[in-house]
């Protein structure tokens, strides 16, 4: 034990930390985060249902129901009120267009006093930067995808 | 008596002294069990700065100069200092403690430096070196959040072996004599790699490199856990205590009656909601201050060994897909 341990013991520490380390009930969690992202969904149903209502079009009600929902999650990352809500809903409140804008505003926040180049300008998609990386290539490959099939004449 | 004492151990022949010790907490810290035993609660996370960084230095100074205080006049003359913290170039500490003009040994060993700035302290102080040291660490929530994880105002979960990190600052001021405690022996502890790739469980990462540590320890001075009235960990926190029972037992120590943590000590987990328990550079040494040396000091415990650990990790090296690898330095404190 006093010299550096073989790969086989990393790997039976390893296994035995797995045992006596507590994690939370995935099942508890899934509920929650089921309900929290419900909620979430059904804020912004009532978004589009009222914008639609209204008399706008189904695209120009989509866009004013995900400005509205990032505006409103930047507003309570901004009153500290988010993370509460993350740390009860989980993925329930990440994974809609709310946790996207709380990425993004809260490195913006906290980097602010690093100054607005060095500072926001930089770090202000530390978190947000791989989704907006891997999205964009994402839609190219299948953007690509869709122009060769086009070509070969199967679409 | 020898100075140095079996395969990586220290016994001072003329015990270094801990004259004073201060510690200046934050409001959650003040919330807490030890709430009342701090010497200093600062409510506001800003300690009245503009950014965590300053925060936390502010902290430092705080703690500096309150140690210098409490241990009076005659040692007030503070020839070097032995101090650290957890950001990035020691930050916390040169912009801390800058203001006070004295000689700087700027200390990293993450979250056991308090035990590595003591024992460095006693060994200048017992050298001859130097009449009065100070050593000095400390941590701060938002700093250390900001460095090593996610912007405060960012939302997601917390694993439950994660540890909250403490914001605060403890000061100690070690001298030739004076005071009712004093730096008897210590054994700084090797870098040890059980292979854990979880940064938020450090509990597991440092567990192995405590319990190297300390049986080496024992092993060294010839003693047995039952030697000391407690041997109080860092920042190990539940899990890590756990683990840290279950592999000293399997090398012949049962630690079971003597293992108290500094960061299963400062938070009421249920109430605060701090998961597996507090860390920091900070945690220990404030614990220390405010919750061990008194007990030492009016003879309540005889001999402590004090054990802070360390994660030795940075997004870097977590990013490169290194493991963390932890450390443990061991100061025997008793009452004199």
């Amino acid at each position: 034990m006093n010299e550096n341990i073989d790969q086989e013991q990393k790997q039976q520490y390893n296994d035995y930390i797995k045992q006596v380390t507590p994690t939370h009930n995935l099942w508890a969690q899934m509920a929650k985060a089921f309900l929290v992202g419900g909620i979430i969904c059904c804020i912004g149903q009532g978004i589009l249902n009222y914008a639609s209502s209204l008399g706008l079009d189904k695209e120009t009600s989509g866009s004013w129901c995900s400005m509205l929902l990032v505006l409103l999650s930047v507003l309570l990352t901004g009153l500290n009120i988010f993370p509460s809500i993350a740390k009860w809903g989980g993925a329930g409140a990440l994974v809609p267009i709310t946790g996207f804008a709380n990425g993004v505003a809260a490195p913006a926040i906290e980097y602010q006093k690093e100054g607005q180049v060095f500072g926001i300008g930089c770090k202000i998609f530390t978190i947000a930067g791989p989704v907006i990386l891997y999205g964009i290539f994402t839609s190219w490959l299948l953007g690509l995808i869709y122009w060769v099939l086009k070509m070969m004449g199967i679409m | 008596m020898e100075t140095i004492v079996g395969k990586q151990s220290i016994q001072f022949q003329q015990s270094p002294h801990i004259v004073s010790g201060a510690s200046i907490v934050g409001k959650k810290e003040g919330e807490g069990p030890l709430g009342k035993l701090f010497d200093q609660i600062e409510e506001d996370p800003m300690v009245g700065q503009n950014t965590w960084e300053e925060a936390e230095s502010a902290l430092q100074k705080k703690a500096a100069k309150l140690a210098m205080e409490k241990a009076g006049p005659s040692y007030s003359s503070v020839r070097y200092l032995f101090a650290g913290d957890l950001l990035g170039q020691l930050i916390a500490t040169s912009f801390g403690l800058m203001d006070l003009q004295i000689p700087l040994f700027g200390l990293y060993g993450a979250c056991s430096t308090i035990g590595e700035a003591l024992m460095l302290g006693a060994m200048t102080v017992q050298g001859g070196y130097s009449e009065n040291v100070l050593a000095l660490t400390s941590s701060h929530f938002g700093s250390a959040e900001k460095q090593f994880r996610f912007p405060l105002e960012y939302g997601g979960q917390r694993p439950l072996a994660a540890t909250w990190t403490v914001t605060g600052s403890g000061a100690f001021v070690l001298a030739p004599s004076g005071g009712k405690a004093r730096i008897s022996g210590a054994t700084p502890g090797k870098v040890v790699d059980y292979g854990v790739k979880d940064s938020l469980n450090m509990g597991a990462c440092m567990a192995p490199a405590a319990c190297d540590t300390i049986c080496q320890h024992l092993e060294d001075f010839g003693r047995t856990p039952a030697d000391y009235d407690h041997i109080i960990t860092g920042d190990l926190g539940s899990v890590g205590q756990t683990i840290l029972l279950d592999l000293a037992r399997k090398r012949g120590y049962d630690l079971s009656e003597q293992h108290l943590d500094c960061g299963m000590l400062i938070y009421d987990a249920e109430a605060q909601d701090t998961h597996a328990g507090g860390s920091g550079c900070g945690c220990s040494a404030v614990t220390l201050a405010a919750y061990i040396l008194p007990k030492i000091e009016t003879n309540q415990w005889k001999r402590i060994l004090f054990v802070p650990t360390g994660a030795l990790l940075s997004t870097v090296s977590f990013n490169e897909g290194q493991s963390v690898p932890g450390i443990a330095h061991a100061v025997v404190i008793e009452h004199c």
